[in-house]
């Protein structure tokens, strides 16, 4: 296992202020818009963003968590329950804009279960998708609409994000996996 | 020792990652380690979440088949199975024996046999006989979760009996709490499995009813050293019920089991009213914040004053919502513990 830096801290940083000027830019402004979360690096993600449009637009926006364990297609393959680690949408989706933030993009699995979830709370406006990492090799017919890097990797590859929130730094890298394994949590 | 604890299922969860699910069947808490009961605890805060929403239902368990097989007769605790099931998104299968072929003389290990060849995956199963889902277990692919077996275990009832506890009881601890349990521990399944849940969370825990209805708690108190899983406290048996209620923060009355109960074992209804009736007045012996529990159905006028059962300090409504959750996190976890996960360490 070889592990490469692909993000610095301070990339992350800045990738996450652009993104944070792409929404706002493509909403025309703030209103309606609210950030959910995927568990688990999602939610750190969205406060962060949140914090970059308080900084510039001024306006606090609402912040959720949402857990999609529920939601996977793959429970029924998984060799064991993953753990889940709380949904809390502290506000009425009914037509607001949510902008779902993960991590990592890869087969686009999570966010189809994002989704399903989110709409089992309301009809939002719009969904839109903003991402740390899009990695490529989708299985299903979706896409970003805010990336925060590119990064063309083999299906061998694992990108792991790091943020200080949860993993006490920022980085994100990419390690080849030595042996196969049917983790199918790898980078979702 | 005569008295030996209930018979325990073997431990899967040798050498086990702490926090992750290894049991295929369910048939008794005592075979669970304390950290899969907090990964039950943590699981059902995430179901009482969902039944918290506008639309209370995911699709977890989408295509699975549970099947719900009561060969005695039950309402609540069937319904909040199927409930359960169905907020998961399972297809649910429902037998009552009283309709079913085994009136007819099919015997249990054919009617399971039958019921896994129809494509039952998640046997959720009631008996009269202590032990029965043992024997369901041998035969059976699928899982099976009991739902109460003979005086034998309730797994399910002290699950979301210990949730309540936690959920009511300031700081969501037991450990120092003193937890009486009144009226027929000798016939109650529900006891039996609350001594290994409620020893388990450091509960100070005291059996209290009429000596018929203790029979042989006492030495099974003095023996008591949390059989397979260590770390459980002693528990305390006695026939004075203000002894029993002094200073309790949990009362958990238990039901008269007219259907189990010998000739001689209560002189009579009333008399057991007379002295054991959890009424308003011996409730003042308990702590002013004391919760109320009961597993239901209730004898109200008998084992519990109907004034008590509606009173401000009653959870006993609170248990069933409960008991939705805590099974939908049964079913879940269960569901997921398939051949590679089971009796083998997780990667």
């Amino acid at each position: 296992m070889t592990d490469r830096q692909i993000m610095t801290g301070d990339e992350i940083r800045r990738a996450i202020v652009r993104i944070s000027h792409e929404i706002v830019e493509k909403q025309a402004g703030t209103q309606g818009l609210v950030l959910v979360g995927i568990q688990r690096r999602g939610v750190p993600l969205a406060q962060r963003v949140a914090e970059a449009i308080e900084v510039h637009e001024g306006v606090r926006l609402p912040v959720g968590a949402l857990d999609i364990t529920f939601y996977r297609d793959d429970l029924s393959l998984v060799a064991q329950q993953p753990i889940v680690k709380g949904t809390d949408l502290p506000f009425d989706l009914n037509g607001t804009t949510v902008v779902l933030v993960d991590d990592v993009l890869y087969t686009g699995r999570t966010i189809r279960a994002a989704m399903d979830a989110l709409i089992d709370f309301g009809r939002p406006r719009a969904i839109r998708l903003a991402v740390l990492i899009d990695r490529g090799h989708r299985e299903l017919p979706i896409r970003a609409d805010h990336v925060g890097k590119n990064v063309p990797t083999s299906r061998e590859e694992i990108v792991h994000v790091r943020l200080a929130e949860v993993d006490a730094e920022d980085e994100v890298t990419i390690a080849r996996q030595v042996r196969s394994t049917e983790t199918t949590a790898a980078g979702s | 020792m005569t008295t030996a604890a209930p018979a325990t299922g073997t431990l899967t969860a040798t050498g086990a990652k702490p926090g992750a699910w290894h049991h295929r069947h369910l048939i008794d808490v005592d075979v669970l380690t304390w950290s899969e009961i907090e990964l039950i605890m943590r699981t059902t805060d995430e179901m009482k979440g969902i039944l918290a929403r506008p639309i209370r239902k995911v699709p977890a368990l989408n295509g699975r088949r549970v099947t719900t097989l009561f060969y005695e007769a039950s309402t609540r605790t069937r319904v909040s199975f199927e409930t359960a099931a169905r907020n998961l998104s399972a297809d649910v299968v429902s037998i009552a024996t009283a309709t079913s072929s085994v009136t007819k003389g099919e015997s249990l290990v054919d009617t399971i046999r039958t019921l896994e060849a129809l494509g039952a995956e998640i046997l959720v199963m009631r008996h009269g006989i202590s032990g029965a889902p043992y024997l369901a277990a041998e035969v059976f692919g699928g899982h099976v979760l009991n739902g109460g077996d003979g005086w034998h275990a309730h797994p399910t009832q002290a699950l979301l009996d210990l949730y309540t506890m936690r959920e009511k009881l300031p700081g969501g601890d037991l450990r120092g709490r003193k937890v009486a349990i009144v009226g027929d521990i000798l016939h109650s399944r529900v006891a039996r499995s609350n001594i290994w849940s409620l020893t388990a969370a450091g509960a100070d825990l005291w059996l209290c009813g009429p000596a018929t209805l203790l029979r042989g708690m006492d030495r099974w108190a003095t023996a008591w050293s949390g059989g397979a899983v260590p770390g459980h406290g002693r528990f305390n048996v006695t026939t004075d019920i203000e002894t029993a209620l002094r200073d309790a923060d949990v009362v958990m009355g238990l039901r008269i089991q007219r259907e189990r109960m010998q000739a001689g074992l209560l002189p009579s209804m009333r008399e057991y009213a007379a002295r054991f009736q959890l009424n308003a007045k011996r409730l003042s012996l308990a702590k002013p914040e004391a919760i109320v529990m009961h597993p239901g159905p209730m004898n109200e006028g008998v084992e519990i004053a109907p004034d008590v059962a509606i009173s401000g300090r009653s959870v006993i409504t609170d248990q069933v919502a409960n008991g939705v959750a805590v099974r939908m996190a049964l079913l879940y976890l269960l569901a997921g513990a398939h051949e590679a996960a089971v009796g083998e360490p997780a990667r």
